[in-house]
């Protein structure tokens, strides 16, 4: 009886487990099947530029996150200033601009046409060609905007990292001879090293995966290679050749990743809790420090948004005609959508985790909470490729048996989309959920049962009461994550199925930035959400 | 040589230190013991250099290094100190921690001073583990080893042992000790626990609302407490009422007793007369019965609550095969060395 309970959760886990590690696997797996003839082709022409400037968009993006995130984080845990308070949550909002809107708005705001330089051509009498000012479509471009709205990741880790460091720590190195300066550089920096690393892992992660901006940019980067290759050579074997190729470099980033996380606990344990005091400044200095952290917050926020705003301003009308009425209802339900469904697979595993602590259960939980360091791009192409495959040999199948064409049964449907949003977003939500269910200690299963409740009413007495916020916050989290998301949903969303996200791209594809103002606006609005559920939970930890 | 004189301290308006003057010869380990709140730690901080001297001042080697006008700072005193936490450096090995305080010294001298420090804390073999590696106990030896590496004028140590299990305090306070002795370092240290300072320190200061009620040895301020806060706070004992019979006597229901400490008492002054409870001896013989209220076993001895006849309690501490019953009659005897009285308020 009880192997046979066991074996029902192993299964019960294994199955969907394989489904969302299934794209991985399959692009992977391409690796053993080269396509040598464009193989051949792309090395003797781009593939170089791939690589080159995959890495230095993503090495750049580290950079320019490590040291915007690490600077505001470190004045914010330290310092004593003016705004302090509102400035050190302001400073998360960037992580509600998707790179590729920012990415337009600065575009519209700073090109030939743009307000800015038409307004020094008419000032100075300027004409085309007269006067040099920078490219903002270039790969610095892409490297400034990403770094802008993803500093945030190492902001939160790096912010946590300083505060926790015992204030005897700085005692300690004074005791030992070393000025406050020199305890930065040789205490407080290396032991927030971890953090920092995690945090720009993390950044980097989503520099690789960047479709919107660099495609928009004109850069080549596997992630547009991807699509070139498979739309324009059309070679699905090249494009998850090239998938396996990006997939690799993030999952060094991976490790290097989950290695800083390891190193946090060790680094951390068996200490108290002693936050140092912030120390005063001087208000002229304060205010130099808090205009320092504001600048982050002014780019990387608060002028792409009132740019987006003041586009949006003149077409308000259109927030109630029919068509976008429409992409909101489409964007909506998918989001609501994935965000169940992912929601329940994280309960279904994080239970099963519980329950059954071994490698039958771990393993393929973990394999399939790999995505979301997966690229959209790839997981489109690994989804793509083994339904489409699918599809083909069903439809040759029932012709045969039953002289019947399916078509298209699984592929370019809302099927194949929330499998990847599945596999991309798993661990949003299982991350969530196992956070929940990890603060209700097996001994509470226990004091229950002993208190006469049956299973069924712990579950609804005591698990369900103490889930509810976590599984709102992943239901939450993977909704704005699916919103924003844009290569995966290019790549696998039915015919004509528009969302927020594609049309923002579409529109400013077509160099109509003022009409894409208006999704992009609404799908900012609402990735403000988590970001105000982040800064209170950082808080929270912070009080405790 | 540490020399404090009329110190205070004051966090802002508020001042947690106030008019404490000690002195420590070298080599001599001080504690400071009080309850919580009683500017113990805030004074420590005061010595380390973190909080500045409202007023008075603290000389380290005949050198002021605080006073109202001057703070030296921290890292130019050359304190060591070991925190409540250890506050050992995480990302750095057990040898790395301990060379922390060495910069500027050749690579030799530092591999030397680690081994040789290492072996005194007895760890020879851990240099190259990290700190959550360590046990507890390991992690406060390294802490140790890690502030004595410069060679500090004074060390610091604050509650060192507070995050220790009982039994391994008491082995480390007393190891902590013989190396202390061993290397002639002065060290102040605070604590809650006065057994642990007892076990430490050469002189034991009591502290209660920033002041200093009292420095002596531990000998003197368990048998000779300076005031009715120190009697109560260091060891266990009672008050016993009693009545001067001129400045030499003392009346109380245990007996009348010689006084030879006069404190301008005068013949019917009310007095509290201090009993620990190694003064009341158990003796069959004796005239002189209480009634057991209650016992607590103690291995070797056995701690009495006794009831006298006028109500009032004492404490025998009694060899363990004396063993009586509760509600049972024991005869007893004060067996006072001296007198330690406070005027009745």
């Amino acid at each position: 009886m009880l192997s046979l309970k066991a074996d029902i959760w192993r299964w019960s886990v294994l199955i969907p487990a394989l489904l969302l590690a299934m794209p991985v696997l399959v692009v992977f797996g391409s690796v053993l099947s080269p396509d040598i003839e464009v193989w051949r082709h792309l090395r003797q022409t781009v593939l170089a530029d791939y690589i080159t400037n995959s890495l230095l968009l993503a090495f750049g993006t580290g950079a320019g996150a490590l040291l915007i995130g690490t600077g505001t984080a470190w004045l914010v845990s330290q310092y004593q200033f003016i705004g302090r308070r509102v400035l050190q949550w302001l400073l998360l909002l960037p992580l509600a601009m998707p790179a590729y809107i920012i990415a337009y708005t600065y575009t519209g705001m700073f090109d030939f046409a743009g307000p800015l330089q038409s307004a020094l051509r008419n000032y100075f009498g300027w004409r085309y060609g007269d006067y040099w000012f920078p490219e903002i479509r270039s790969l610095t471009g892409a490297i400034l905007m990403l770094s802008l709205v993803l500093y945030p990741y190492v902001y939160m880790l790096a912010r946590t990292a300083f505060r926790e460091q015992s204030s005897s720590m700085l005692e300690a190195s004074r005791t030992l001879g070393f000025s406050p300066r020199q305890h930065f550089w040789k205490v407080a920096l290396p032991l927030a090293r971890p953090a920092l690393l995690t945090g720009v892992a993390l950044a980097m992660m989503e520099a690789f995966a960047d479709y919107g901006t660099v495609q928009y940019f004109g850069i080549a980067t596997f992630t547009t290679g991807i699509f070139r290759t498979w739309f324009g050579m059309g070679s699905q074997g090249g494009a998850a050749q090239l998938a396996a190729l990006l997939s690799s470099f993030v999952l060094v980033l991976l490790v290097l990743e989950q290695w800083s996380r390891r190193k946090i606990r060790y680094f951390y344990q068996g200490q108290r809790q002693q936050v140092s005091a912030l120390r005063s400044l001087p208000v002229a200095r304060q205010l130099l420090v808090a205009l320092l952290c504001l600048l982050p917050v002014l780019l990387g926020f608060v002028i792409p948004a009132s740019q987006l705003a003041s586009w949006a301003l003149p077409n308000w009308q259109q927030l109630f005609a029919a068509d976008f009425v429409r992409l909101i209802w489409n964007s909506f339900s998918l989001a609501a959508m994935a965000a169940i469904l992912s929601v329940m697979l994280a309960l279904l595993f994080a239970y099963a985790s519980r329950l059954r602590r071994d490698p039958f259960v771990r393993l393929p939980v973990r394999m399939a909470a790999l995505g979301y360091a997966i690229p959209g791009t790839v997981i489109a192409i690994g989804v793509m490729i083994p339904l489409a495959w699918l599809d083909r040999n069903i439809d040759l199948l029932a012709e045969q048996w039953f002289d019947i064409r399916t078509g298209l049964l699984l592929s370019g449907t809302l099927f194949a989309l929330l499998l990847a949003y599945s596999t991309r977003f798993l661990a949003v939500s299982l991350h969530s959920v196992e956070a929940g269910l990890e603060r209700i200690k097996p001994s509470m299963d226990n004091a229950a049962r002993s208190l006469g409740a049956s299973p069924l009413q712990v579950l609804r007495r005591v698990h369900i009461p103490l889930l509810r916020g976590s599984v709102l916050t992943a239901l939450m989290l993977v909704f704005v994550d699916v919103l924003k998301e844009l290569p995966a949903t290019l790549i696998l969303r039915p015919f004509n199925f528009n969302t927020l996200a594609v049309r923002t791209y579409e529109l400013a594809s077509d160099e109509r930035l003022a009409d894409a103002a208006l999704p992009a606006l609404a799908i900012v609005c609402v990735s403000i959400i988590p970001v105000i559920l982040l800064s209170r939970t950082l808080d929270a930890s912070r009080g405790s | 040589m540490l020399v404090l004189d009329k110190l205070a301290v004051a966090y802002g308006p508020h001042v947690v230190v106030k008019d404490v003057s000690l002195a420590l010869a070298e080599g001599q380990i001080g504690c400071l013991v009080g309850p919580s709140g009683c500017g113990k730690t805030t004074l420590l901080r005061a010595i380390a250099g973190f909080e500045p001297a409202a007023s008075g001042s603290i000389s380290l080697q005949q050198q002021v290094v605080s006073d109202q006008h001057t703070q030296l700072a921290t890292e130019q005193r050359r304190v060591g100190m070991v925190f409540q936490d250890f506050a050992l450096f995480p990302h750095l090995s057990v040898a790395d921690n301990i060379s922390f305080g060495l910069q500027g010294q050749s690579q030799t001298f530092k591999q030397d001073k680690v081994k040789q420090l290492l072996h005194l804390v007895g760890l020879p073999d851990l240099a190259s583990r990290y700190p959550h590696q360590l046990s507890g106990g390991q992690q406060q030896r390294v802490a140790l080893a890690r502030a004595l590496a410069p060679e500090p004028q004074v060390l610091l140590l604050d509650e060192p042992f507070s995050s220790l299990d009982a039994e391994l305090r008491e082995a480390l306070a007393r190891d902590i000790r013989h190396i202390l002795q061993q290397l002639r370092i002065t060290a102040v240290m605070v604590t809650h626990d006065q057994f642990e300072a007892f076990t430490m320190a050469d002189m034991v200061g009591v502290m209660q609302h920033g002041k200093l009620q009292q420095w002596a040895t531990p000998y003197e301020l368990y048998h000779k407490p300076a005031s009715r806060f120190v009697a109560d706070f260091v060891g266990r004992g009672v008050l016993l009422p009693g009545e001067m019979l001129d400045a030499g006597r003392v009346k109380t229901c245990l007996g009348i007793f010689n006084q030879r400490y006069l404190q301008n008492a005068s013949s019917g002054d009310k007095v509290d007369v201090l009993i620990r409870p190694d003064d009341v001896v158990h003796d069959d013989a004796s005239g002189i019965t209480a009634k057991v209220l209650e016992k607590s076993f103690r291995g070797s001895h056995i701690l009495y609550t006794l009831a006298l006849g006028g109500g009032e309690q004492v404490y025998c501490l009694a060899l363990s095969h004396h063993n009586h019953a509760i509600d049972e009659q024991i005869g007893i005897r004060l067996d006072l060395d001296h007198l330690v009285l406070f005027p009745r308020i």
